[in-house]
Formats: C-alpha cells, structure tokens, sequence
C-alpha cells in the first residue's frame, strides 16, 4: 500500500505503471506459447529470465497460428513469478466474448493487457477460417478504458467489479506514410493507451524521424514508448523480415553485417546491442521491449549486455 | 451490380445428372452486365451441358430463356409455360434468383450455376471488384468516399492496421490498402480532422449480423 501511497496518480495495481511512473527505463520481453496443450516453455521461460525483464508478452495465436491461449499463458507466467502482459487481437473475438474474457484475465490476477489488430487469418493455418473484427483495436482501447475508468460495458452497462488494466498498443514506427503512423498512435492515446510497444525496430534513421514526429506533437508526455527489438539469429532471418514482414524497414549495411559474419549469431547478438544502445538514447523513449521469436534463451545475455541489470523490484 | 463468378460445367452436371429435361435460366440483369449469366451464357451452358451429357451416352433436353429479371415475381410468374416436362432448373442468375424460382416452383429441383460473389463494379473490361459491404448503415460520407468496411481485409474503422505498407494490404500486394487511400483522399480535401476522432463501436445488428433483413417503406405499399 505504501508504494501505492507514494504514487496516487496511478490508475491500476500493474508493476509496469509503477515502474514508468517511478521513473525506470522499463524493459519488457514475449513469450509465444506452443501450438499444444503444454505450457513447459512458458514456466521455464519464466523461471529462467524472469529476473531479467519486467513483464512478458503472451502473444495471442501469433501469425494467426492456433496455440495455448493468451491468457493462460498469462496465468502460467504469473505461477511461477513472472508479470504477464496479455496481447488480445480482435481477429477471433466479438465484443462480448473479449469483454467476458478481460474479466476472466484480470480475476486470475492479470494487469495489463495490449490490444491489437492481429494478424489476418490468411498467414496462418487455418486460412479458411472466418475472421471477426468485431471491434477494432482501437475501440478495444477505448473499450478496455472504459470498463476501468467508468465502471461501463461497451454497450453502456455498468458493472460492479471493474477490471483495472493497464493498457498498451502497438505501432509502425517504420510504416509509411509515416505520417498518417504517428495521427494514428495519437488516435491510441486519445483512446486511452498508456504505454506503446513498437514494432521491430532495424533501421534506426526512419525511428528517429517517427519520434521527431511523436514528440512535435507532445505523444511522448502522454504514453510510454518502448522501442521494439527482435534478436536475429541469421542472414535468412534477417532477409525474411526484410522481404516478407509488411512495413518492416532493414537497412542493407545490416545485410551486409550478417552476411559477413563468422558467427552469425554472435553478431545478430551484437546488432542488437547496439540497437538498444542507440534506441534508449532517443529523447521520448521510456523502454525497450525485446522480442527473442523462437530465440528466448538469448534474453539474459541481450539484456546484461545492455547494462539493463539489475530489474527494479 | 451483383457480380456472380460461373461455376464449372462438372458441378453444374453433377447436380443434374438424373434430369432428362433442364430448363437452362438467365437473367436480364446483373448477371447479363458482368458476363456470366445472360442469354449468351445460357446458351453456351446448354450447348455444353447436352455435349456432355451426348458424350456419355445420356443425352439431355435443354430449354432456354432468359428472363427480365429473376429477382421480381412479375417475371418469375411468366416462366411457368416453359416448365412442361421439365424436371429441372438450372439458374444462372445470382442468389436471389435462385430462391425466387426456387420458391414459386417448389415441385421442381433448381440448382445454382454461379457463386454470387459480391456488390461491385467494373474496373476495365474483363476486372470486377468488390465496393459494397451491404453493412446496412453507410459511413462514406466521413471515409471520403471509400468504404473500410470492405475494402479492409479486417474491415476496422480507425486504421490503417500495422500490415499497411507503402499503400498497399499485407494481405495482397494488389490490393490498395482502403485506409491509405482514405488518407489520402481527406488530405485533398482538407478534411484530415475526420480521421483524428475515435470512430466508435458499429452497430453490426444492421449488417447481416441481425438475420435476414426485410425492409418495408409503408408509402410505397399496395
């Protein structure tokens, strides 16, 4: 209670708006569940690396790829000692069955949710499947915001027991016209979003101008921003975000840099460092969120490597 | 218009293929516009559909017509002289035509020769796109004349979503991203405050969410 005491402007219980709010560089990594019913690599992920960042991503059926749900991934991370921050896409969802589970979530102890779009269901397995968009992530924020701030359903209801979550989205910072990027991130925070993750951030010059743009318009004092990094292992990795990843900009000196490379996961390591170096220097940027896909084994390293050591309690 | 898309001549001939006498139906309308269910159609699909049916030793009757419309009983009413003997019809007008005959002629099998695709237009000859998401309550008067409904893969409202690249959908390269456009057409006209509001929830009750729709205008009523 002290702590909450000390800070009476924060909205909700989450450790992540304490943090931002007591002034940490916050740094936050992601966890994708498995497509089974097995959540080994989410306690083991958690038991591991959880003393190396602040919170972790459960992404929700990421690529449109069926697997263990979101929020009991969520659970699972908070089991064993970990913070949860459950991505909710409103790809598979209507409005009352994203509700119903928001409730659900932050009963089990969940804090902070981030909400988004998703990935069209034809890159993943099931690309016959019908879509929802019921909502779309920007009405989820709003949606999200208002369940909490004004104890209202969507449809104008009020309920008893109001979920209070912290609410995070995403952003492009690399997709054009950039522009149109930074009016709709500004649509986010009207919305209500507290925090934004950006996307995989290589090509530090098109962030830099994004930012420009985010801070000219004052975003940056009203939302967290987390820069987004994605650890790559290899030349194809790094090819494949480049050629197959919409809006995603990689620059061709980091081509070059991997392609050249004795080991290259040595130097996809590297990269990242530096990136994170370069990232958390640029005024407006409150964090980093690290997203090791495939690769979770690599957290520890990236994150003493970047001087982030030791988290904040 | 309604643009419809022919089915193939073997799941045509398989629906009919204990039927001795078809009676092979356009439509005047839509359908005849979008080349694939007007009298020049229909009379390919006979010719077709009785070379098969020659070929396999089964030969078949055909009769046909094409009406006005199939979508308006006063038409539908008019086909009843060329259903002597016929025990089957096969339609090449869109959904509702099917249903239409279907319902005046419930003794007699009709079956479907197209997919009704969707509500579009002609781009150039021979290209047909979708432009109408029949979502019951038209927002185009603040998305600048472009519909996010449909012309949206996630048919989101306040985008672009983070798949929006140079202007184009993540989903197909080809395909113009409808919130780029949107953008870019209130940019012109110097109506990007539009885009700066939180479009809110959409009522879906008045798309096909609510059930089949009915629409009655009591001043026209008989």
């Amino acid at each position: 209670m002290s702590e909450r005491e000390a800070t009476p402007e924060l909205t909700t219980e989450s450790k992540l708006e304490r943090l931002f709010s007591q002034g940490h560089f916050v740094v936050t990594s992601e966890i994708g569940p498995q497509k089974g019913a097995s959540a080994q690599n989410i306690i083991t992920h958690t038991r591991e690396s959880r003393q190396y960042c602040d919170g972790f991503n459960l992404t929700d059926n990421q690529s449109a790829v069926v697997r263990l749900s979101s929020i009991a991934a969520g659970i699972h991370v908070l089991q064993h000692g970990g913070t949860p921050i459950i991505q909710m896409t409103c790809r598979d969802r209507n409005r009352i069955a994203m509700q119903s589970d928001l409730l659900g979530a932050y009963s089990l102890g969940v804090r902070d949710v981030l909400c988004l779009s998703g990935d069209h269901q034809s890159f993943g397995n099931h690309p016959t499947a019908k879509n929802v968009y019921d909502i779309d992530s920007i009405q989820l924020i709003a949606l999200v915001k208002k369940m909490r701030d004004e104890k209202k359903l969507v449809n104008g209801e009020e309920i008893k027991h109001e979920p209070r979550f912290y609410i995070g989205a995403v952003e492009n910072p690399c997709g054009d016209p950039v522009e149109l990027r930074v009016m709709r991130l500004e649509k986010k925070v009207q919305a209500g979003a507290q925090f934004i993750q950006t996307q995989t951030i290589f090509d530090i010059k098109k962030f830099e101008h994004w930012m420009r743009l985010v801070r000219d318009a004052g975003i940056d004092r009203r939302v967290n921003i987390m820069a987004g990094v994605l650890p790559v292992k290899s030349l194809r990795a790094l090819k494949f975000m480049k050629e197959n990843v919409a809006g995603m900009s990689v620059p061709d000196e980091l081509i070059d840099r991997m392609s050249q490379a004795q080991d290259p996961q040595e130097e996809g390591k590297t990269i990242t460092v530096e990136l994170i170096e370069r990232l958390k220097k640029i005024d407006g940027v409150k964090g980093i969120h690290i997203m090791p896909v495939g690769w979770e084994a690599v957290l520890p390293e990236i994150v003493t490597r970047a001087g982030f050591l030791p988290r904040p309690e | 218009m309604i643009v419809a898309e022919p089915k193939s001549l073997a799941e045509i001939a398989g629906y009919i293929k204990d039927a001795k006498k078809v009676l092979v139906m356009g439509c005047g309308g839509c359908v005849t516009v979008c080349l694939s269910g007007g009298q020049k159609e229909v009379d390919i699909l006979a010719v077709s559909l009785r070379m098969l049916r020659a070929k396999e030793g089964k030969p078949i009757e055909t009769v046909c017509e094409t009406l006005e419309r199939q979508c308006d009983k006063e038409y539908v009413e008019k086909m009843s002289t060329l259903l002597e003997g016929v025990d089957c019809v096969v339609s090449l007008a869109c959904g509702v035509g099917v249903q239409y005959l279907a319902e005046r002629y419930p003794e007699v099998l009709v079956v479907p020769a197209q997919n009704t695709k969707f509500i579009g237009g002609t781009t150039e000859h021979g290209i047909w796109e979708e432009r109408c998401g029949l979502c019951g309550e038209c927002i185009l008067a603040s998305t600048g004349g472009i519909c996010p409904i449909i012309r949206c893969s996630k048919s989101i409202l306040n985008g672009p979503c983070g798949g929006s690249s140079d202007g184009k959908c993540e989903v197909n390269p080809d395909t113009p991203c409808a919130w780029t456009l949107i953008y870019e057409q209130l940019k012109r006209q110097g109506r990007l405050a539009n885009l700066q509001e939180v479009f809110p929830v959409k009522d879906w009750s008045k798309s096909r969410d609510g059930g089949p729709r009915k629409y009655v205008r009591e001043d026209v009523l008989l």
